[in-house]
């Protein structure tokens, strides 16, 4: 048992801090510091560089473009992005569809799309929630019919976060209503600017636009973009949910969220002292930390099983709800450690160039926002129930 | 004992609920978000015209009720629709103050608040106060025979509705003593004082304000010069009392809302409410909001009791209020799945108002301290 990094994984962490140190923005870092949103061009903008430097795509293989870093190279990169304050990187792309393509994709789909993401010419969409279809995603509605060698679609996905940016969607569709609902899906990549796809907006409760319903309507879409065999959907399904679930301990976010917390407790005065010497708060605080200090060595439990080849299974589940349990009273701390500066609400605190100056301390700005935005984090990706559910069947066997 | 409401009582909670249960249709959040105050003017006068800012008051101030009951009747009814018209700093707070402390001159302005006619808002905490209601660093200084005011006075709710601005100000003391705070009736127009105005994140409207010189009359001071504290703490404990059971009918709601989603929400072939992993954390919110129930009543029977034994209620019920709120808004946002992040969806609303009661008066930690404080000594 050593705790430390290898000298090796150190040197790795040194050169990940000095490359963060010289070419992220700090417009950038200031504009994650302070909980505001990113837009398209500042994410864009990131992923240029670190593409530029080959680390956009970390948990690719080399053959891929990819960095081909191991589980533990990549929980490194991933904690220095955080603790820089670097936007992270937009996931649907380069997370989650690429894996898919690379193992289930044809030749011509690896060759045109992969480059496409690492290129930033293509912004992906994940279109598998439907109103129907949420925790219970096998039950997935939306149909697409052979028409020749198009498919048809018609039907709804919701929930599209940052749809509003994409240009492509990857989209779980039935296309048989034939045995279990399980193998009747496909997975299709349909470009959003095809005629009849409609998109709305839908407003979260921190006020930002943040996902979209997506509307089919005889949608028309090339049979080669089929991704794999048809009707086998839910396999190629469930293989991108294993990598949506990387880093889902969220141990950076939840490290920066502590540090930014402190300072505030820090700053903020209750009866005259820092609020941070206060009994009963530097208790929550502590309480939060403790558990965050034992469940990073759980992750990294996790993470170097992974990296000697043993895929991660039904641990992911414990990662996912403990850590936002973590993060989510990170996030609660804060709101009550800003006090009455929680209630002002400021809309235009998310987008920059606001010519205002913040109405209390700049700090206490997006507390409130962050906190209410956060609570997304137990209920997408498998909710915390879902999570809890598989544990108790895989692991403990009820 | 009886915990049953008394005739009365129980006449204006059905006539209230009937009257917003109409008022608050679907679509007025979108248009009072869009209007000057961040309420509806027309309800306000509905309000008044049913006698609910009159059941506010005491027969002495020209009200017909003010007791406890009468405040935690009409809040939660409030509370049910999620409702943000400003009661509590027009009624409790502003016109609560100058029955208490005003002249004969200034009680008038107590008439005008019954039935409807003038806003205000109290301008007590400071950028640096938190929820210490001693702390006062706004500074009013003799000038011939006037004041002259400046400081900085923080999230003033309603400030930008208000025609009076009630501002407390030091005239002698230390920042935290509590003797020495002087309160002040100042019309919004005056030079020196200046609002910047936002919106809530729980809807209506707040204000930082400047004070810049401000030169007063001495006709301005509501009170004795040095002496507002008590009443201040008084006010704010009935306003406590009103939040937390505006608190209790936002959880009404929302246990409602929960419950039916519960029902129709289907999953995996079946109403999700049918999995007991959801029945039982429904059950706990349950339980939770009884025990909210029962320490709004216990604040209610105590809110005139002498200073000591009251506020050890006041402590005691926001602090447990704090608590629960937290847990019944998380609870049913996780039980929604995705409907439940959304601003379109009523829950939104009702969540967040209730996550935001934890903001004012002080925090369930700030009156865990308090209640430790006045239990023990
Ligand atoms: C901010 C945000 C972004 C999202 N982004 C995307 C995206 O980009 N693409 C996409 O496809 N989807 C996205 N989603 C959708 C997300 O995956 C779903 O919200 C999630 O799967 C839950 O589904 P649901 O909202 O329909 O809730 P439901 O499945 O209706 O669940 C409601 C409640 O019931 C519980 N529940 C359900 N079944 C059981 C059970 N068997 N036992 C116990 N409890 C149960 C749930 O845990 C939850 O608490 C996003 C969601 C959010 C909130």
């Amino acid at each position: 048992m050593d705790l430390n990094y290898t000298e090796e994984q150190q040197a790795f962490r040194d050169e990940v801090r000095s490359f963060l140190a010289e070419n992220l923005p700090s417009r950038l870092a200031d504009k994650v510091k302070f909980g505001k949103t990113l837009t398209k061009q500042d994410h864009e903008e990131w992923h240029a560089i670190l593409n530029e430097k080959g680390w956009l795509a970390g948990n690719w293989p080399t053959a891929f473009g990819g960095a081909g870093w191991n589980a533990v190279q990549r929980h490194i990169f991933e904690d220095e992005m955080t603790s820089a304050a670097a936007p992270r990187i937009v996931p649907f792309g380069l997370a989650m569809l690429g894996p898919v393509l690379q193992k289930f994709g044809s030749k011509a789909q690896q060759d045109h799309y992969l480059p496409r993401i690492l290129n930033g010419d293509d912004w992906w969409c994940q279109g598998y929630s439907e109103p129907g279809a949420g925790s219970d995603l096998a039950s997935v509605r939306t149909t697409a019919e052979r028409d020749g060698d198009h498919y048809v679609v018609n039907g709804q996905k919701t929930w599209t976060t940052l749809g509003q940016h994409a240009n492509m969607i990857f989209c779980l569709v039935r296309t048989s209503k034939e045995g279990k609902p399980q193998e009747g899906i496909s997975f299709l990549l349909v470009d959003m600017n095809s005629p009849g796809i409609k998109v709305r907006p839908i407003v979260l409760i921190d006020g930002e636009p943040e996902v979209n319903e997506v509307f089919f309507d005889d949608v028309r879409v090339p049979v080669e973009n089929r991704v794999g065999e048809e009707n086998k959907g839910w396999t190629y399904a469930k293989y991108l949910l294993t990598h949506e679930r990387t880093n889902i301990a969220g141990v950076g976010f939840a490290n920066a969220g502590l540090e930014n917390l402190k300072r505030i407790a820090r700053a903020e005065r209750a009866n005259g002292r820092p609020l941070i010497e206060n009994p009963h708060f530097a208790a929550r605080i502590a309480r939060v930390e403790i558990d965050l200090m034992a469940m990073s060595t759980t992750n990294l439990r996790v993470v170097s099983k992974a990296a000697a080849g043993q895929a991660p299974g039904a641990e992911s589940s414990m990662l996912k709800v403990k850590g936002t349990i973590i993060r989510q009273e990170i996030n609660a701390l804060t709101r009550t450690a800003v006090g009455p500066y929680a209630m002002p609400f400021a809309s235009e605190a998310l987008e920059d160039g606001s010519n205002l100056g913040p109405v209390g301390p700049a700090y206490a700005e997006t507390a409130t926002a962050q906190y209410l935005n956060n609570r997304k984090l137990s209920i997408y990706g498998g909710s915390n129930e879902v999570q809890r559910s598989i544990l108790s069947k895989a692991i403990l066997e009820l | 004992m009886n915990f049953e409401l008394t005739e009365e009582r129980q006449m204006l909670q059905d006539g209230l609920r009937r009257f917003l249960r109409e008022s608050y249709t679907p679509t007025l959040r979108a248009e009072l978000a869009q209007q000057d105050a961040g309420f509806s003017r027309s309800i306000w006068s509905g309000l008044a015209e049913m006698g609910v800012i009159g059941a506010l008051f005491d027969e002495d101030d020209g009200g017909f009720a003010g007791a406890g009951f009468d405040i935690s009747v009409v809040f939660e009814e409030l509370g049910r629709v999620g409702a943000v018209d400003p009661l509590i700093d027009t009624a409790l707070l502003g016109g609560g103050l100058i029955a208490a402390l005003g002249n004969d001159t200034q009680k008038q302005n107590v008439e005008g608040v019954i039935d409807g006619s003038i806003q205000l808002a109290l301008a007590h905490g400071e950028p640096a106060s938190r929820f210490d209601l001693s702390h006062v660093e706004s500074t009013a200084t003799g000038d011939g025979d006037g004041f002259v005011l400046n400081g900085r006075k923080a999230v003033v709710i309603n400030a930008p509705a208000a025609d009076h601005i009630l501002v407390s100000a030091r005239t002698s003391g230390d920042v935290a003593d509590q003797d020495g705070i002087s309160l002040f009736l100042v019309p919004t127009s005056t030079p020196g004082m200046t609002l910047r105005g936002y919106a809530l994140v729980s809807g209506g409207e707040a204000a930082e304000i400047l004070l810049d010189d401000v030169r007063l009359d001495r006709a301005a001071l509501l009170g004795g010069e040095g002496s507002a504290f008590e009443a201040i703490s008084r006010v704010q404990a009935r306003a406590t009392l009103a939040i937390s059971a505006e608190a209790l009918g936002l959880m009404e709601s929302i246990r409602e809302l929960t419950t039916d989603y519960l029902r129709t929400r289907k999953q995996f072939g079946k109403p999700i409410g049918k999995f007991q992993a959801l029945q039982h954390r429904m059950a706990d919110v349950l339980i939770e909001i009884e025990q909210a129930r029962s320490a709004v009543i216990n604040l209610a029977g105590h809110i005139d009791a002498p200073a000591d034994i009251r506020d050890k209620h006041v402590s005691a019920t926001k602090n447990l209020i704090g608590n629960v709120a937290k847990l019944v808004a998380e609870e049913s946002i996780q039980m929604h799945g995705g409907i439940g992040m959304t601003e379109e969806y009523e829950l939104g609303h009702l969540a967040k108002r209730l996550i935001m009661v934890d903001h004012r008066f002080g925090d369930a930690i700030y009156h865990l301290e308090r209640f430790i404080a006045l239990a023990v000594a």
